[in-house]
């Protein structure tokens, strides 16, 4: 039996040899650090998240209706009347925010080690743009369930764009294929969330993980190991990805599994957090929900939005700090001009920053939660300030140093006292 | 191609001419798929100007009507309320409605063609949300000294009793203040101007 086995991979190895060429050169003969630690697992639990998300995504087309007068009883027809259709929307759901989970995580382990820094920068690139993909990914999708916060969330951010100058006004149309969100705009947004997206999302990952494979993996010293080969011409520091790394990431994946299944099972809502209450209200295009605030994920640059005031009778400088604040990440290889890579052998000046930066992250998130007034206002005398609620104040002081963090990084990053960084990785 | 050999210029010329020009090709056959993400003909013909009657108000009252798929506010303003106009001018953007945010015909003091009666598109002008009305007795969350008006949830933007916007909020512009004309007392057409029913 076996050797009949090994002569059917034979028949087929003799045909197509790019199959096991493609598995050594990025498995079994690809060179990983053997340093890596617990932030290197989220790459590929982003990957895991994503196939999950394609397939509870297949299953859910084959129930869901994109159609204005249909969309919300399709939902619910899953949720109650489907075998098994309220798993796989949880599944679907979690997913969503677990994605961008991990995704932050894993690009805060790219900041933590210098990952981005030459000669990684295309790696960086393309993870930016799957970065932005996936917000327009979460965007279509939220839409979808045609519930309070999907048609105020679409209507905010279609207006987004109204407010481009010139051309703006015509650009929401063009968007909305209506005046305003209806109809035509669900049926788009099911075709850009279920076909457009995901392609460009496929594509964008295995570009994002050729070029990475291209130069080799980034490590927690930064060193890079192929500058220091053994006689067979394999780095010394460099152990085969499979089985090495297939092995730690499948107790990753476990552990991350586990995590996953308590939520979808036990809090598939998350407060309010991963699926909103007014969701589960039917869309009205007459009436705004009390309070309404994009899911946790777009928090933060939905903070930044509001934080900024208009100018020229224009709301666009809010909505160009939103688009600078995530496009500015592009920049970061060339930002960053120290010497070192790994926050490991930086100085106190950039994890000074690097420290704030995660603070007004996390704080303009929170913030991005809640409506202005949450933290009160300011005192009757303050009457010079163009608005008095506190939290707004709080969000244009965060809103500052995220934006400084990028723009002084070329100054600090440079004159940062470093420490000497070791000829091999440490473990 | 060895050093030797010589690139035949006349191919090249060939090869870049074509492959512009089939470059511009791909490009114009992108025109009708983004083409056909504007507004259909069914979705312009949804527009048409709505008659609403405004008769059965109450002092003070806001009633909302649907125009274009967007609401659209009349209110029956008190005097009380059109005398609060005034004084709060100092807190506003744009107290004179200089920005054409509403007809010529309602660009006054009160926003209006009857000093009474508003009527405005209740859609923020920030980015879309519709705004709560919020009366002079909400003082605890809209400060000591509001008076009565409008507050968007989405951006927190606030307007006055004529639809005009507050300093300090996201929204740059007042309420927008649609065409209306009246065909009786207390019969309004919204969506037509006086200027295009009595040419």
């Amino acid at each position: 039996m076996a050797s009949r086995l090994m002569a059917l991979w034979d028949w087929f190895d003799s045909r197509m040899p790019s199959v096991a060429e493609e598995w050594r050169k990025h498995a079994a003969e690809y060179y990983a650090p053997k340093n890596f630690n617990f932030w290197y697992y989220f790459g590929s639990l982003a990957l895991l998240v994503l196939v999950i998300q394609i397939v509870s995504g297949i299953f859910l087309t084959m129930h869901y209706k994109p159609d204005a007068s249909l969309a919300f009883g399709s939902v619910e027809y899953i949720m109650r009347d489907v075998p098994g259709g309220w798993l796989i929307r949880y599944i679907h759901s979690t997913g969503a925010s677990a994605f961008f989970l991990v995704v932050y995580l894993h690009m805060f382990r790219a900041m933590l080690y210098g990952s981005y820094r030459e000669p990684r920068e295309l790696v960086w690139i393309f993870g930016v743009l799957i970065y932005l993909t996936l917000m327009g990914e979460a965007f279509f999708g939220y839409l979808l369930p045609w519930g309070q916060m999907s048609y105020w969330g679409a209507q905010v951010i279609v207006n987004l764009f109204g407010t481009v100058p010139f051309i703006g006004p015509d650009l929401a149309l063009w968007i909305r294929g209506d005046y305003v969100v209806s109809d035509a705009t669900l049926n788009r947004f099911f075709a850009l969330h279920v076909i457009a997206f995901p392609l460009v999302l496929l594509g964008l990952v295995v570009a994002h993980i050729l070029a990475l494979h291209d130069v080799g993996s980034n490590n927690p010293d930064g060193v890079e190991i192929k500058k220091l080969k053994g006689p067979d011409g394999k780095p010394l520091d460099g152990i085969p990805f499979h089985p090495y790394y297939t092995v730690k990431d499948l107790m990753g994946a476990v552990v991350f599994l586990a995590i996953f299944c308590i939520v979808m099972f036990f809090m598939p809502e998350m407060g309010g957090y991963f699926l909103e209450h007014n969701n589960f209200v039917p869309a009205d295009p007459l009436k705004t929900p009390e309070h309404i605030a994009p899911v946790w994920y777009f928090t933060p640059y939905y903070s930044i939005l509001r934080a900024v005031p208009p100018l020229f009778n224009s709301q666009f400088p809010g909505v160009l700090a939103m688009g600078i604040a995530t496009m500015i990440l592009f920049f970061l290889p060339w930002l960053d001009r120290s010497p070192v890579k790994s926050i490991r052998y930086r100085g106190p000046l950039y994890k000074g920053w690097l420290a704030a930066f995660v603070v007004v992250f996390l704080i303009l998130g929170y913030l991005g939660t809640k409506n202005t007034n949450v933290w009160g206002q300011f005192p009757d005398p303050w009457d010079i300030l163009d608005t008095k609620d506190v939290a707004t104040w709080v969000a244009r002081a965060c809103t500052l140093v995220y934006f400084l963090f990028f723009i002084l990084m070329p100054w600090y990053t440079a004159k940062d006292r470093v420490l000497a960084v070791p000829e091999r990785v440490t473990v | 191609m060895s050093d030797q050999q010589k690139m035949d210029k006349t191919r090249r010329n060939l090869l870049v001419a074509t492959s512009v020009i089939g470059g511009a090709a791909s490009v114009g056959a992108a025109v009708p798929f983004a083409a056909s993400m504007w507004p259909s003909e069914r979705a312009k013909a949804v527009g048409a100007p709505v008659e609403v009657d405004v008769s059965r108000l109450a002092a003070g009252e806001l009633a909302v009507f649907e125009w274009r798929g967007t609401p659209v506010w009349v209110m029956k303003r008190t005097q009380e309320m059109l005398a609060g106009l005034k004084p709060i001018e100092a807190k506003l953007i744009d107290p004179k409605s200089e920005v054409p945010q509403q007809p010529e015909y309602a660009k006054n003091e009160y926003r209006s063609v009857k000093p009474e009666l508003m009527v405005v598109i209740g859609v923020c002008t920030h980015l879309g949300c519709i705004p709560q009305t919020k009366g002079a007795d909400a003082k605890a969350e809209m400060g000591a000294d509001w008076t009565g008006g409008f507050y968007c949830p989405c951006h927190g933007s606030k307007f006055d009793l004529a639809g005009r916007v507050y300093k300090g909020s996201p929204a740059p512009t007042n309420l927008v203040v649609p065409p209306y004309t009246f065909v009786s007392d207390d019969r309004i057409v919204i969506g037509e101007d006086r200027e295009t029913k009595g040419a």
